[in-house]
């Protein structure tokens, strides 16, 4: 219990000071994650709504595949990422490795078939209950996708937090591609990595715990968004 | 120019092996308003898709016949029992209709103006259609279609989840859209709605037409003895 | 089409969205004058680094970019030309990474020492003994629980190597009272108090090391426990985008004796952890 308890208050003299350590791995925790979940959003959306309205051979296949790559080992996005951005491989001479850049990539891989796969399944309903009536208007499943996503926005606000937990939260691809460098690529997460294999258990927990807050307060206003826009007639 | 009239050849709808409507061969669209009553299962509904273009026949030609039948897609709507609005304002859902066809904002926003008023919603215009009440939304989903100007009206059972006060707004507003010269093509299972407002009824019966015939003659007198029966209010399935 | 989606709405998450993206890349755009090191987590985690590179960087202008892996996945970084200069501590590793190429040539910098730390209770009657060969053979036959990198890291190396020179054959007791943590040297301390295990240890990160439980220093001081640190400018006939003129720099400073000086000065608890050793 006293490591508990050590933590918390680590954490709360972390918060109250303002640490400026914390405050510069928490800037780049959020600016890698949100930089991530809105590529994740542009590419994924479309393709899960793309998804629940096209039909054609494979599609199935696809759906699964999709559906798999939701349980995606972060260790393993983060190699295949790492082999791509590596000087030696195939998009070596962009320099990379080793940036936010590439910790972003890294997370949109991951994130990306979450957000397509429960996309997919939130347009597919709505189809099912809309599909009529906009074939009726005149809209085709194509025509249908941007609306669709709309109608949906409310449930894809949770898609989206489901995939900003994922990648606020995650820390195999990130160290492998970002490499932990200090002031440059050090995250939440990898910062608590780096504590704990220096056997400063209070510390890492601690960072444990602001992070839980971000979580909290990132969750926190998207309800609260989502409410004031239903409230407000959305 | 019209797209009217629709003529249904040797249409079939089999599914799962069964027949599930005809073999039909019919022509809609000479008179005002056609109604289309029947049991349970008739195949009313499907009926109503089917020229709508929603389903493909599994047998037979729907064709429209008219000079301007390349544009039928554009030129006929339909309103379904259970009336289906976006999640956005009233004066929205009508917009977007206007927007799928193409128009221009300055027109959108007219006829939306216009169609809004007509269906006694324009002090509803800024509201979130889903808090509207059941008979408002089917009025929205009237609105809707009236912007649209559309040359033929498809309703599906428009009024069978309203109550009297809402079905009454309902076919005051189904009556305006035989003023302008719509044909409309609906179905019911209201008898007392099929006697105000039908020109003429079709009678399906196990995916049959088994009768056709202006509606004061059928009324007055069905042909068929399942017409007969189904009009005394007999239990027919 | 312009109403499908509200416009207005279209206009707020569009600037929301490249609100967003400038967040994301806005500074990371912000170029620097860097290189990047790929060494060991002995040398980041011991502090040390943090000691070193302002002054290199105060000096220069050169900013040091560490990536602190195990040695073996540092010199695979090196080899992929990931990195500009690689600082490692397995000296038949970076002889061989030279030799193939990779590398330009090898400077020795410094040294430390490996340690063995164990329960305070020992079972295997290792204490203050002054041979490690021994001590591992002694704790082979108590079969007490020994905790290992792993890793294929210098310090995983320089630990096989004394099995090898006791004659145990651990690969056989893996599992049993040989346990591999396949992770890094503070991983496998966590591992190792929580187990009660002994464990070889670079000096730099014990001393750094908070969660040690029951664990302390029971053996050190045996020369073949000597941990000898280089430093390889990547080769860039290898790798022509190495920025061989600033990591030549780093390298330079730390063999120079201002560096070798600083690396001296670096002490946690009043006592030295690294010593410099290079010779021109």
């Amino acid at each position: 219990m006293t490591d508990l308890s050590t933590a918390f208050a680590t954490a709360l003299r972390l918060i109250t000071t303002l640490d400026a350590a914390l405050v510069e791995i928490v800037t780049l925790s959020l600016r890698v994650s949100f930089g991530a979940v809105l590529v994740a959003c542009v590419l994924g959306l479309p393709l899960g709504a793309a998804l629940a309205l096209a039909r054609f051979p494979g599609r199935q296949a696809l759906v699964v595949l999709g559906n798999a790559l939701m349980g995606l080992p972060p260790v393993v996005a983060g190699l295949v990422v790492y082999l791509l951005l590596s000087r030696a491989g195939p998009l070596g001479e962009f320099g990379l490795l080793f940036t936010p850049s590439a910790m972003v990539i890294a997370q949109v891989v991951l994130i990306t078939p979450i957000i397509a796969a429960l996309a997919r399944q939130v347009v597919e309903d709505l189809w099912a209950s809309l599909g009529e009536q906009l074939r009726s208007l005149g809209a085709g499943p194509w025509r249908a996708v941007p609306t669709l996503l709309w109608e949906g926005r409310f449930s894809l606000v949770t898609v989206v937090l489901a995939g900003f937990g994922r990648s606020i939260a995650e820390v195999g691809a990130v160290i492998i591609v970002g490499g932990n460098i200090a002031h440059v690529t050090r995250t939440m997460t990898t910062a608590i990595a780096l504590e704990t294999s220096r056997g400063d258990l209070p510390l890492a927990l601690g960072l444990g715990f602001v992070l839980m807050l971000l979580a909290v307060l990132v969750n926190g206003a998207a309800y609260w968004i989502r409410d004031f826009a239903r409230a407000r007639g959305g | 120019m019209a797209i009217l009239p629709l003529a249904l050849a040797g249409v079939r709808f089999v599914r799962a092996g069964e027949t599930l409507l005809g073999p039909l061969d019919l022509e809609l669209g000479a008179c005002g308003t056609s109604v289309v009553i029947g049991p349970n299962g008739a195949g009313k509904s499907l009926l109503l898709r089917l020229c709508h273009g929603l389903l493909a026949p599994s047998a037979g030609r729907v064709r429209w016949c008219g000079a301007d039948a390349g544009s039928a897609a554009q030129r006929q709507a339909m309103v379904f029992q259970q009336p289906v609005v976006l999640r956005r304002s009233v004066l929205a859902n009508v917009d977007y209709a206007l927007a799928l066809r193409g128009l221009p904002r300055r027109e959108r926003q007219r006829r939306a103006a216009e169609a809004l008023a007509l269906a006694g919603l324009e002090a509803l215009a800024r509201r979130p259609a889903h808090v509207l009440s059941g008979g408002e939304r089917q009025r929205l989903a009237l609105a809707r279609v009236w912007a649209l100007r559309p040359e033929v009206l498809f309703l599906d059972e428009p009024t069978a989840s309203l109550d009297p006060a809402a079905t009454a707004a309902v076919e005051a507003l189904i009556g305006r859209f035989r003023q302008a010269g719509t044909v409309v093509v609906m179905t019911t299972h209201d008898l007392g709605q099929a006697r105000r407002l039908a020109d003429e009824v079709l009678f399906l019966y196990r995916g049959q037409v088994r009768e056709r015939a202006p509606a004061a003659a059928f009324f007055a007198a069905p042909a068929c003895a399942e017409a007969r029966a189904f009009v005394r209010g007999e239990l027919l399935w | 089409m312009r109403s499908l989606i509200p416009m207005d709405l279209l206009r707020r998450l569009t600037l929301l969205a490249c609100a967003a993206a400038t967040l994301a890349w806005g500074t990371a755009g912000a170029e620097e004058r860097f290189i990047t090191v790929a060494s060991t987590t002995s040398t980041e985690q011991s502090g040390l680094f943090g000691h070193l590179l302002p002054r290199f960087t105060a000096k220069t202008g050169i900013a040091v970019r560490v990536v602190a892996v195990g040695t073996g996945q540092a010199i695979q970084i090196a080899e992929r030309g990931d990195a500009d200069v690689l600082f490692v501590h397995h000296t038949p590793s970076e002889e061989k990474f030279v030799a193939d190429g990779f590398g330009v040539k090898r400077y020795p910098v410094m040294y430390n020492d490996f340690v063995i730390v164990g329960p305070k209770a020992d079972p295997a009657a290792i204490r203050g003994g002054s041979d490690a060969v021994a001590a591992f053979a002694g704790i082979a036959r108590a079969q007490a629980p020994f905790a290992s990198r792993g890793d294929d890291s210098g310090t995983h190396k320089a630990e096989l190597a004394l099995w090898k020179a006791a004659a145990v054959d651990v690969k056989a007791a893996s599992g049993q009272w040989y346990r591999e943590t396949g992770s890094g040297m503070g991983p496998t301390l966590n591992t190792a108090a929580g187990l009660g295990a002994y464990a070889l240890t670079d000096r730099g990160t014990w001393a750094a090391f908070k969660n040690r439980g029951e664990l302390e220093v029971l053996l050190a001081g045996d020369p073949r426990l000597f941990n000898p640190y280089g430093i390889i400018l990547v080769n860039p006939a290898r790798h022509p985008h190495v920025k061989a003129a600033d990591g030549q720099a780093f390298i330079d400073w730390v063999i120079s004796p201002a560096g070798q000086q600083a690396i001296a000065d670096y002490k946690v608890d009043g006592e030295p952890l690294f010593f410099p050793n290079y010779r021109p």
